[in-house]
């Protein structure tokens, strides 16, 4: 694996691998310390992710690696018209590995198609996000110990949202799934991704309020619905609080859901949710630095 | 009916969809060509009620997986000596490079200097396109 642009270019088998070696990371973090001494990893991040960027930083540093790189298209030779291509072949000449943030869609494929060295997609636009939707599949396999048999409830802006598509197409390669997809009209999922639903024979439902399907879930996913996305400040009012997870809605869920979320969140969970032990987000940005280690030593091939 | 000379030597793109004619001209850069061309439109067909037609006095090379892209039901005959020669049936190609433009903005072809606009077939029952890149489909006209 020299190159990973979307999630789906791994196969359900080295996806297996690298949440195992994950797991084999978080059980004793000391053991890999060294794994990747001499290893340098650029970061580069033609668009500022303060969150995306550390995590991948974290991850090579806890590896015994170095990183450069840069945070903005400003700080960069972009900012005086190179183009993505050029700046990755010079880039290959001082790095082992490229973590690449860009925001076009499909900048990562034109970077990946010019250097021989592993390049990592760390988002490309409203594109592909891959170390998220593996930092999403490690989080369900951790909290939950399976990536099967699960009623995936999927709550917010579906139409809009990259780390919800991505997962959706990512859960569906397993077995017996369920999707339950809350959102208003105006931001349920778009057609290729309700086709692909369909034509898969998959158990979905779509839903509006998620007091109404909370109780069924094994897992939500809760994503930001934005105000400038409705159509209209009427349905926006009537609809804003159904998409608000609070201590109220929680006493529906299982006493086992586990509540994930990207982040960052805005005011879409409660923070009297965070004491909740099913709020699971912040473990899941921990398991983020933790996959990213497992897939830079995988890249790599550091054993 | 309209008479166009018949051709002696040259290449007859046939079975046009109506209207297509001009694009496929425009695409195949035949106002570059020094030989005659005639472009033949709403003419009689028996598969499709009217179709255009394009007759080049010339055997040029022209790339069949462009003409398979703009309308795979295009036939191209080749002359020779006055006769079909040979007849070419047309196909959805795999993928076409630089023939149409990704029309998403938020694509990294409409800002990378020298890239390719590649399309890649990704559903052939339904003639379907998307951007090598950003994945956007290609919407036909």
């Amino acid at each position: 694996m020299k190159k990973l642009i979307s999630p789906l270019d791994l196969s359900t088998g080295e996806i297996d691998e690298i949440i195992a070696l994950a797991d084999r990371i978080m059980e004793n973090p000391s053991a890999f310390a060294h794994k990747c001494d001499g290893k340098i990893l650029a970061t580069l991040f033609f668009e500022p992710s303060t969150r995306t960027r550390l995590s991948f930083e974290a991850a090579m540093l806890s590896l015994g690696g170095k990183v450069l790189g840069f945070s903005s298209a400003n700080s960069s030779s972009a900012a005086k018209g190179e183009s993505v291509a050029d700046t990755v072949r010079t880039v290959e000449c001082y790095a082992d590995i490229i973590a690449m943030r860009h925001p076009k869609e499909g900048a990562a494929t034109v970077a990946a198609s010019k250097v021989e060295c592993p390049l990592i997609n760390a988002g490309d636009g409203g594109h592909q996000h891959p170390t998220q939707t593996l930092t999403d599949l490690l989080t369900i396999h951790r909290e939950k110990g399976r990536l099967d048999n699960l009623t995936v409830g999927l709550c917010g802006d579906l139409k809009f949202g990259r780390t919800v598509h991505s997962l959706i197409r990512a859960m569906m390669r397993y077995q017996n799934i369920k999707f339950i997809l809350v959102s208003p009209k105006e931001l349920q999922v778009p057609d290729y991704i309700r086709d692909d639903l369909v034509n898969g024979g998959f158990d979905f439902e779509e839903v509006e309020r998620l007091e109404d399907a909370i109780g069924a879930m094994d897992i939500l996913y809760m994503t930001r619905v934005q105000r400038e996305r409705f159509f209209n400040e009427e349905d926006y009012i009537r609809l804003r609080d159904s998409y608000i997870l609070d201590a109220e809605k929680m006493t529906m869920a299982k006493s086992d859901m586990i509540v994930m979320h990207p982040l960052p969140r805005v005011n879409e969970i409660s923070t009297e949710v965070d004491s909740d032990p099913r709020a699971a987000y912040f473990r899941q940005a921990r398991c983020g630095k933790f996959v990213r280690m497992a897939l830079i030593m995988k890249m790599l091939e550091v054993e | 009916m309209l008479n166009i000379d018949s051709l002696e030597k040259g290449l007859v793109i046939d079975h046009i969809q109506a209207g297509k004619s001009m694009e496929i001209y425009r695409v195949l850069e035949l106002d570059k060509l020094d030989c005659s061309v005639a472009i033949i439109k709403n003419a009689r067909s028996k598969k499709t009620e009217r179709k255009d037609i394009i007759k080049i006095e010339d055997r040029i090379d022209i790339d069949l997986d462009v003409l398979g892209f703009i309308d795979p039901h295009i036939t191209v005959n080749i002359i020779d000596g006055g006769q079909i020669i040979e007849k070419k049936q047309m196909k959805l190609p795999e993928r076409v490079t630089n023939v149409v433009k990704c029309k998403n903005p938020r694509c990294i072809t409409s800002v990378e200097q020298e890239l390719d606009q590649v399309f890649c077939l990704t559903n052939p029952e339904k003639a379907q396109y998307r951007c090598l890149y950003c994945e956007q489909e290609y919407a036909r006209k």
